[in-house]
């Protein structure tokens, strides 16, 4: 326990590493799994079985893809350009996983007398008293969701090809039109904080027992950034740069193999992403009954909560449709661009008479 | 009109479905039932351990895909019977005319329809194969 590196004790190092580990490991095998579990739901939801061949009721069904994808022929086309084609799926993937880096997944624990919040980019500072994080946690999330968006343009571009470059084009467009209505939406909530801390955000909605989340402050602000971030990670209804029938795949048209597997890592990763995030921000994060006597049951609330978001997500995916392009703008530009600045406004005027 | 509405209709017509018992029948472990007039493979009818054709010739007429073939023959009674009876199921349509024109009974079809193979030849049902179905 004496030892220093750096003026940090060596248990912050060892709860560091650990806590990258377990959070990496967690979410990985949450994106392994989503995909065999919106298989499932949505194969129920259509009165169908969803995989039921690979282990019991196809549990092993994600392993089996995985392992499938890893011998696929790996193909570039010849007219590619190859450093781009190949530095895309990894531009797609990596800022959907660095986010989780700032958000909290449960309060202070201790072990062995050291204490550690959990969450990544953070540490419990003895003499201060208090947990230090990244303070502008959500500036961060916002500039690696949009940063995501990169991979596939450039996915897109680099194919040389028409529906790839299509995909790309749509991509970069929705991105933008999106990332303005959920920026606006959360501002109501920063308004409320008075923080962009991640952790302090979290600590606010502790009271009331959940009666203080953002969602019942803001639910205009709530619904429109949760619908928007779907937007945003081009998930259904809003999955217009892939769309299959139109588009051939869109930008992951001439991808195959392990690359191919890539992008649906991140578009699954980013969805757990915008989950966490959402219940982070509205949904009290890991805030729940008896969480101050036991700490670890705070992982255990977050985790339920980014679940059920996610079966939100594969529910809307088994309802709607795909919206039509100008469909799309009209809604993002038209509709929660407006609302979301009417939100701010209004946010305001409540909050400086009260 | 109002759009979201139907969205939440939607969304409770999903939900409602996640509960419905699903439809799939797996197959190669839980089998169909058949129909009891479905059309599926034929069977040569037996009587006394013969084949009860008489090789009247009303089937190879009838048929529209043209796929049986008979070849008739006089065994020791002095009694037609078809010494070939052949049916190419790549040809078959499964109309069952063979079944409604034959006078005696002789031909009927069964429930089988799982009819893959590997090699052409063995699309072509010989009489033989086609009294094994009994």
């Amino acid at each position: 326990m004496g030892i220093e590196i750096l003026g940090l004790p060596m248990m912050y190092y060892i709860a560091m590493v650990a806590k990258v580990l377990v959070a990496f490991v967690f979410v990985l095998l949450t994106v392994a799994y989503a995909t065999y579990a919106e298989r499932k739901i949505i194969g129920h939801m259509q009165v169908r079985l969803g995989p039921m061949r690979t282990g019991w009721h196809g549990l092993l069904q994600p392993i089996a893809d995985g392992v499938k994808l890893f011998f696929k022929e790996e193909i570039i086309p010849s007219q590619a350009s190859t450093f781009a084609f190949l530095i895309a799926p990894l531009i797609a993937l990596i800022p959907a996983f660095i986010t989780f880096a700032v958000i909290p997944f449960g309060g202070v624990i201790e072990v062995a007398g050291y204490k550690i919040p959990l969450q990544i980019a953070a540490y419990y500072d003895t003499t201060a008293g208090q947990v230090f994080d990244v303070n502008v946690g959500v500036l961060y999330i916002l500039a690696m969701s949009s940063l995501g968006v990169y991979g596939i343009v450039l996915a897109g571009w680099a194919s040389n090809s028409k529906y790839s470059l299509m995909g790309g084009l749509r991509a970069s467009a929705q991105m933008i039109s999106y990332e303005l209505a959920a920026g606006l939406s959360i501002i109501a909530v920063f308004m409320l904080s008075g923080t962009l801390s991640l952790t302090k955000i979290v600590e606010l909605q502790s009271g009331m027992g959940g009666f203080e989340w953002y969602l019942f402050k803001q639910p205009l602000a709530a619904f429109i950034f949760f619908i928007c971030s779907l937007a945003e990670i081009n998930r259904t209804p809003f999955d217009l740069p892939e769309a299959e029938t139109e588009l051939v795949s869109g930008f992951c048209t001439e991808y195959s193999s392990m690359k191919y597997a890539m992008f649906f890592m991140a578009e699954y990763a980013n969805m757990v992403t915008v989950c966490a995030l959402t219940v982070t921000l509205f949904l009290g994060g890991w805030n729940g009954p008896l969480t101050a006597a036991m700490p670890l049951l705070g992982p255990v609330y977050f985790i339920a909560k980014v679940y059920f978001l996610m079966f939100v997500c594969m529910w809307i995916r088994a309802t709607l449709p795909r919206y039509r392009y100008d469909q799309l703008m009209h809604l993002g530009w038209k509709v929660f661009i407006p609302v979301a600045l009417v939100n701010i406004v209004v946010t305001g005027i409540i909050g400086y008479f009260i | 009109m109002n759009p979201i509405t139907p969205i939440i209709n939607g969304m409770a017509i999903t939900l409602k479905h996640m509960f419905l018992k699903p439809v799939t029948l797996q197959y190669p472990t839980e089998r169909p039932k058949v129909a009891a007039r479905f059309r599926g493979l034929h069977a040569l009818n037996v009587s006394h351990d013969k084949a009860k054709c008489v090789a009247c010739y009303l089937c190879p007429t009838v048929c529209p895909a043209k796929c049986i073939t008979v070849e008739a023959g006089e065994d020791a009674n002095h009694d037609k019977f078809a010494t070939v009876y052949e049916i190419d199921m790549l040809r078959c349509i499964f109309c069952g005319y063979c079944v409604e024109a034959c006078p005696v009974d002789a031909v009927r079809m069964t429930g089988e329809f799982e009819l893959a193979n590997y090699k052409r030849q063995d699309f072509i049902y010989s009489k033989e194969r086609l009294l094994e179905k009994k």
